[in-house]
């Protein structure tokens, strides 16, 4: 019996129950935080190499078989999400060290943080369409209350466009499965996707389709679903944000790419054609938002929909390419938009303040920070020999094979307008020189208690220049994935494949 | 049967909508429930309405006597309503905190975020 | 919060240990039969509220003698917990272990993970539902 799929979900779980019963002692709640992170990317790595080898890992949970049980599958693109997981909520922990609060530890930062990691790698690796919406709410509580931990004004208004949105999009989805559970009989996706092509009626097949489109485009942040992120990203803790826009939309785009290709391979022309527009437009509204703009994180907040659309654009080409670009896509872009957001934290450590027009002259008293937003920022715009190239370079490449001209026109476009706003930030932040009656440095960031805020934001940026620089092995795993996404009969092998002898 | 249900079903789903798109956050929580209710009747509906016993089986047997109601979809339904129930009380806290901090049960007057 | 009637304190006071001696047989019967650690933990944890109701926050704390969140930490480990021995003897997580044995008084004894599961949930029912009832009513005031 392989262990290595369990682990990355019980690990977090074990260490948030035992922070919960820690809650008295900070020291024991921040060692458990890095421990338990820590050892949940080595679960992660581990299983990563295990996927590697075998090319699925199955474990039926409590020893129910598939199709009756739940069972929890890693295909390649399931485990390189959970390493991207762990190597995001490694670097949270790390970060929160010293970027975190004594008020925010004594309100149970730390145990949903955990609780959200469970949650994100449960549904990553569930085989069972049920349990996906049980991790996706196990997620959604533990980000929820994540959302308003300080208790501001601002962070009230954001979680309940949040919540609203987000439940919206769960009962939608909790629809969909009920819709699906009458017309196929099971729950287990392997299942489904092999008993839904055997079924008759497509019209009804696409309705359903659709309902997944539209709950799980909500949770990705999909145009036009994606009113919720702008209004809350930005509100709280800076390590919190970092730890939304690394994970979160990625889980509901994760789940766009599981039923898109398992379940829903029956009508691609039309099923797909959809996504194709929900990907420009996506990629579009995002970066123009995004434009328009001058606080830090909300410039940010809306590059996560423009890059959304991107990975979206991946999956609606459905073409090989186009699906190893999509996953190429996710892996650089976790990486580095939480970089990003990590920084975001440390410049208002030194200015108390997000907004663009109050920033200004930090690359003269701390050059080194500048590079270290230099890297991420460029790599975001797509400029070689940085990840981001290659992501883009890829996708491109794809829809170009594909015939999908207009696509391609609005992805360079978009690409265009992402350096811009990258730059208009560099120049804000980092160039300009010190606005007249804004206060220096306020806090010293390069000694003391603050160290820690430097260590993750490194390690990611060295991470993007590697995989820019050595993206062979990271294109290999995602050529791979791609293979397993577009041959869903090797998926539902590897799930029923006791059962049906 | 199940004609009558795919009324109240929708019925359900047409209410819960309205309530929110109203503007009170109160009557907001109110929509959310009936969502998850309607969606919940939905899945108990679509697996089947028999007149079957529940799906106990006696000690010795091994599988129910007679027809029996499918068990699979009463576990989901009632995981739903255990979720539901979990996310509704956070909810309701967040909403108690949310009128604290803004003094008002208005989306309208919520829009700094927006700016 | 305090409500002021001698009908309802009466009652409270009565009915707190009728509804946790419930709770806890509502637990064990969920073994074989419909119960369990959810309704369980749902119903102590409405007695404490009832209680609560009845007098006032700090004899319901005092009634609870410790805090809902060591509750909830315990209940999460216990639950977590019961998911390993399965490992260790080369099974899938979360597969059942049963022990049988037979003890002087009560005859043969059935002890499982599964019911260590179900203390897990039954006492993170509770002090889930008791943190937040705590914080709201103590907001109340």
């Amino acid at each position: 019996m392989n262990m290595s799929v369990a682990l990355p979900v019980i690990i977090p779980l074990l260490a948030g129950a035992l922070s919960v019963m820690f809650w008295r002692s900070h020291f024991a709640q921040r060692a458990l935080g890095v421990l338990g992170t820590g050892a949940m990317l080595a679960a992660t790595v581990w299983l990563l190499m295990e996927t590697w080898e075998h090319g699925h890992v199955v474990m039926e949970m409590g020893s129910w078989p598939a199709p009756f049980g739940i069972v929890l599958v890693s295909d390649m693109l399931a485990a390189i999400m959970v390493v991207l997981t762990g190597i995001i909520g490694f670097a949270t922990a790390l970060y929160s060290l010293s970027g975190i609060g004594k008020m925010s530890e004594k309100f149970g930062y730390y145990p949903l943080l955990h609780l959200l990691l469970a949650g994100v790698n449960g549904a990553f690796l569930t085989g069972d369409i049920f349990n996906l919406y049980v991790w996706f709410e196990v997620m959604l509580v533990a980000s929820f209350a994540l959302l308003i931990l300080g208790g501001e004004r601002s962070q009230m208004e954001g979680a309940i466009k949040y919540v609203t949105l987000n439940l919206l999009s769960s009962m939608i989805f909790l629809t969909a499965i009920g819709l699906t559970y009458g017309l196929t009989g099971t729950l287990n996706m392997a299942d489904i996707g092999d008993k839904l092509s055997t079924v008759e009626d497509t019209g009804l097949i696409t309705v359903i389709a659709m309902l997944y489109l539209v709950a799980f485009g909500v949770k990705a942040a999909a145009f036009p679903f994606f009113f919720w992120l702008p209004a809350s990203y930005h509100t709280p803790k800076v390590a919190v944000s970092a730890l939304f826009a690394g994970l979160l939309t990625k889980v509901g785009v994760y789940a766009l790419f599981r039923v898109f290709t398992l379940i829903f391979n029956q009508d691609v022309d039309y099923t797909h054609e959809i996504l194709l527009w929900v990907a420009a437009a996506t990629m579009l509204t995002g970066v123009l938002g995004a434009a328009a703009h001058y606080e830090f994180r909300r410039i940010l907040s809306f590059h996560i929909i423009s890059q959304i659309g991107y990975m979206i654009m991946g999956l609606a080409l459905f073409t090989p390419l186009a699906l190893v670009g999509g996953v190429f896509y996710i892996m650089h872009h976790i990486i580095v938009k939480a970089n990003l957001f990590l920084i975001s934290g440390i410049t208002f450590v030194m200015k108390g303040t997000h907004e663009l027009k109050h920033m200004g002259g930090i690359y003269r008293t701390n050059p080194m920070l500048g590079v270290l937003f230099l890297i991420p920022a460029l790599s975001l715009a797509g400029l070689p020999p940085l990840s981001g190239f290659f992501a883009k370079f890829i996708i491109i490449r794809a829809g170009i094979e594909a015939e999908a001209y207009w696509v391609v026109a609005v992805a360079l476009v978009v690409g265009l307008l992402t350096l811009y706003s990258m730059i208009k930030i560099w120049a804000e932040v980092f160039w300009k020189a010190q606005p007249e009656g804004v206060e220096g440095e306020l806090r010293d960031v390069s000694s003391g208690p603050m160290i820690w805020m430097w260590v993750p934001v490194i390690m990611l940026a060295l991470m993007t220049v590697a995989i820019g620089l050595y993206g062979e092995p990271i294109y290999q795993m995602a050529a791979m994935s791609a293979e397993q996404l577009l041959d869903p009969s090797q998926y539902i092998e590897a799930v029923l494949g006791d059962s049906r002898q | 049967m199940e004609v009558v249900m795919a009324f109240v079903v929708g019925g359900m789903y047409a209410a819960a909508i309205y309530m929110m798109l109203r503007r009170s956050i109160v009557k907001l929580v109110i929509g959310l429930v009936l969502l998850s209710n309607a969606a919940n009747l939905l899945i108990f509906t679509l697996a089947g309405m028999l007149p079957g016993a529940p799906p106990l089986i006696p000690p010795g047997a091994t599988v129910p006597e007679g027809l029996s109601a499918d068990p699979l979809a009463q576990a989901v339904v009632l995981t739903a309503i255990v979720i539901g129930f979990g996310v509704l009380a956070f909810a309701v806290v967040l909403i108690h905190r949310a009128y604290e901090v803004v003094k008002a049960d208005d989306m309208d007057q919520m829009k700094d975020t927006d700016r | 919060m305090n409500m002021h009637s001698l009908i309802l304190r009466t009652a409270g006071h009565f009915l707190l240990p009728l509804l946790l001696l419930f709770s806890v047989f509502l637990l064990l019967r969920g073994h074989d039969e419909p119960g369990g650690g959810f309704i369980g933990g749902l119903v102590a944890a409405a007695a404490i509220v009832l209680y609560l109701f009845s007098m006032d926050i700090r004899s319901a704390r005092k009634v609870l003698r410790v805090d809902p969140r060591d509750l909830l930490g315990a209940g999460m480990v216990l639950a977590v917990v019961s998911a390993l021995p399965a490992a260790f003897l080369g099974q899938a997580f979360f597969t059942a272990q049963w022990w049988e044995f037979t003890a002087p008084v009560f005859g043969e004894i059935k002890l499982s993970t599964v019911l260590i599961f179900d203390i897990g949930v039954y006492l993170v029912v509770i002090g889930s539902v008791l943190t937040i009832m705590l914080n709201l009513a103590e907001a109340e005031d």
